[in-house]
C-alpha cells in the first residue's frame, strides 16, 4: 500500500496543525488562568478597586493571549493553504512548522500570565500606583512575547522556504531539526522572562516610587533570560539556510536533527532558572533599593553561572552541524 | 538503500550525544538559577555579606555545574570517540 507525496503532505499538514494548536494553547491558558486567580485574589482585598482590576486583567489576558492566536495562525495556513508537495522534504516541513509554534507558545503564554497577575494583586494592593503598574506589566509581558515570536519568524521560515533544489537526506532532517531548536528552545526563556515581569510588577506595588529603577533592572534580567532562546534560534536559522551536502547514509541526518533536539531542550533550564534569579533580584531591589548595585552584580553573575550550560548545548549542537 | 549496522551505531550515538546534553543542560540550569535567586534575596536582606554570600554562591553553582559537565562529557565522548 503506498500513497502518493501529496497524500502524505496533507496528513503531516493536518497533524502539525493540530499539534501546534494543542500544544500552543496550554502555556496560554496556564497563564491567563493564573492572571485570572491573582485578580480574584486581588478584588477580594479591595472590592472598591473591582472595576480597575477587571480592565487590566483583561489587557494582560490579552497580552498572553497573542502566543495562542500565533499558534492558531500557522494552523489555519497549515490547514487551508494548498501546499505543492515536491519532495518528501515538504512533509516534514509543514509537520515540523507546526510543532515549532506550538511549543514556541508554550514558554510565553505561562510567561506572560505572571506580570498580569501580580499587576492586577498589585492594583488592590496601591491603587494609586494603579498607571505605573499597567505600564510595566505591558513592557514586561510584551518582551515575555519575544520567545513565540522567535518561534513564529522559525515556522514561517520554514513554510516559505524553498527546499526543491536541496537533497532530501539529510535536509529532511535538519528542517525538522530547525523547527525543534527554535521552538522547544522558546519555553524556558518564555518563562523566565515572566518570572521576572511579575517580580518587577508585585515590587513596584510595594514601593511605587522605584518604578523606573525596576523597570530597567526587569529589562535587563529579561535580556539576559532571553539569550537562550536566541540560541535556539541561531541554530534553527542555520539548520534552516545552511546547504548540506547529499548523502545515502542516515548518520548525517541523524546529527543535524540531534543538534536540534540538544538546543531545543538544551535551552529549558537556564532560560527558567535565569529567570528566577532575575525575578528574586527585581524583588529585592524593591525592597532595599540602596543595594541594587550589588543585587544587580550578584544577579549578572549568577546567571552566567546558569548560562554555562545553554552554552555546552550550543556548542554540542554546532558540533554536531559543522564538525561531524 | 541498505543501512550498514556501523551507519546505525555512528547515527545513534549523535542521536544520543544531542540528547544527553539537551535533557542534561536543564537541571543544573535551572538549579544555578535557583542558588542565584536565593543568594540576590540573601544580599537584599543583609548587603554587608556581598563578598561572602557570592563565594558561598559561587561555590554552591560549581558543585551544581558538575552534573551538567557530565553530560558534556558523556557527549563529547559520544561525538568524537564511540
Amino acid at each position: 500500500m503506498v500513497y502518493d507525496i501529496e497524500i502524505w503532505a496533507k496528513v503531516a499538514a493536518f497533524s502539525g496543525a493540530g499539534l501546534a494548536m494543542g500544544l500552543g494553547a496550554t502555556g496560554v491558558a496556564v497563564g491567563e488562568g493564573y492572571t485570572a486567580g491573582k485578580a480574584n485574589e486581588g478584588i477580594a482585598r479591595n472590592p472598591k478597586m473591582a472595576g480597575d482590576i477587571f480592565k487590566s486583567m483583561l489587557v494582560g489576558q490579552a497580552v498572553a493571549e497573542s502566543a495562542a492566536i500565533f499558534a492558531l495562525v500557522v494552523a489555519m495556513v497549515l490547514l487551508f493553504s494548498n501546499f505543492t508537495a515536491d519532495s518528501f522534504i515538504t512533509v516534514i516541513v509543514l509537520f515540523s512548522s507546526g510543532i515549532c509554534i506550538g511549543f514556541g507558545a508554550i514558554g510565553s503564554g505561562i510567561g506572560s500570565g505572571f506580570p498580569a497577575g501580580e499587576a492586577c494583586l498589585g492594583m488592590a494592593r496601591q491603587p494609586e500606583a494603579s498607571a505605573s503598574l499597567v505600564t510595566n506589566m505591558l513592557i514586561g509581558s510584551a518582551v515575555c512575547q519575544t520567545p513565540s515570536i522567535f518561534a513564529l519568524m522559525t515556522s514561517f521560515a520554514l513554510l516559505f522556504s524553498n527546499f526543491s533544489q536541496s537533497p532530501v537526506s539529510p535536509t529532511w532532517a535538519a528542517v525538522l531539526g530547525a523547527g525543534l531548536a527554535s521552538g522547544i528552545g522558546a519555553i524556558g526563556s518564555g518563562v523566565g522572562g515572566g518570572l521576572v515581569a511579575g517580580a518587577s510588577c508585585e515590587g513596584v506595588a510595594r514601593t511605587p516610587s522605584t518604578v523606573s529603577l525596576l523597570t530597567k533592572s526587569m529589562l535587563l534580567g529579561q535580556a539576559v533570560t532571553q539569550t537562550t532562546a536566541i540560541y535556539g534560534l541561531l541554530v534553527g536559522f542555520i539548520l534552516l539556510f545552511k546547504t548540506f551536502p547529499a548523502s545515502d547514509s542516515i548518520v548525517p541526518a541523524m546529527a543535524l536533527l540531534a543538534s536540534g533536539l540538544c538546543m531545543g531542550i538544551g535551552a529549558i533550564g537556564p532560560g527558567i532558572g535565569e529567570g528566577s534569579t532575575a525575578g528574586s533580584a527585581v524583588k529585592w531591589i524593591a525592597r532595599n533599593e540602596e543595594s541594587s548595585g550589588v543585587i544587580l552584580r550578584m544577579m549578572l553573575v549568577g546567571q552566567a553561572v546558569a548560562e554555562s550550560t545553554g552554552i555546552y548545548a550550543l556548542v554540542v549542537s554546532l558540533v554536531l552541524i559543522f564538525v561531524v | 538503500m541498505a543501512i550498514e549496522g556501523i551507519e546505525i551505531i555512528k547515527a545513534a550515538s549523535y542521536l544520543g550525544a544531542g540528547i544527553a546534553m539537551g535533557l542534561g543542560a536543564i537541571g543544573p540550569g535551572v538549579g544555578e538559577g535557583m542558588a542565584a535567586a536565593k543568594a540576590c534575596e540573601a544580599i537584599g536582606k543583609n548587603p554587608e555579606e556581598a563578598g561572602l554570600l557570592t563565594r558561598t554562591m559561587l561555590v554552591g553553582q560549581a558543585v551544581t555545574e558538575s552534573t551538567g559537565i557530565y553530560a558534556l562529557v558523556v557527549a563529547l565522548l559520544l561525538l568524537f570517540v564511540v
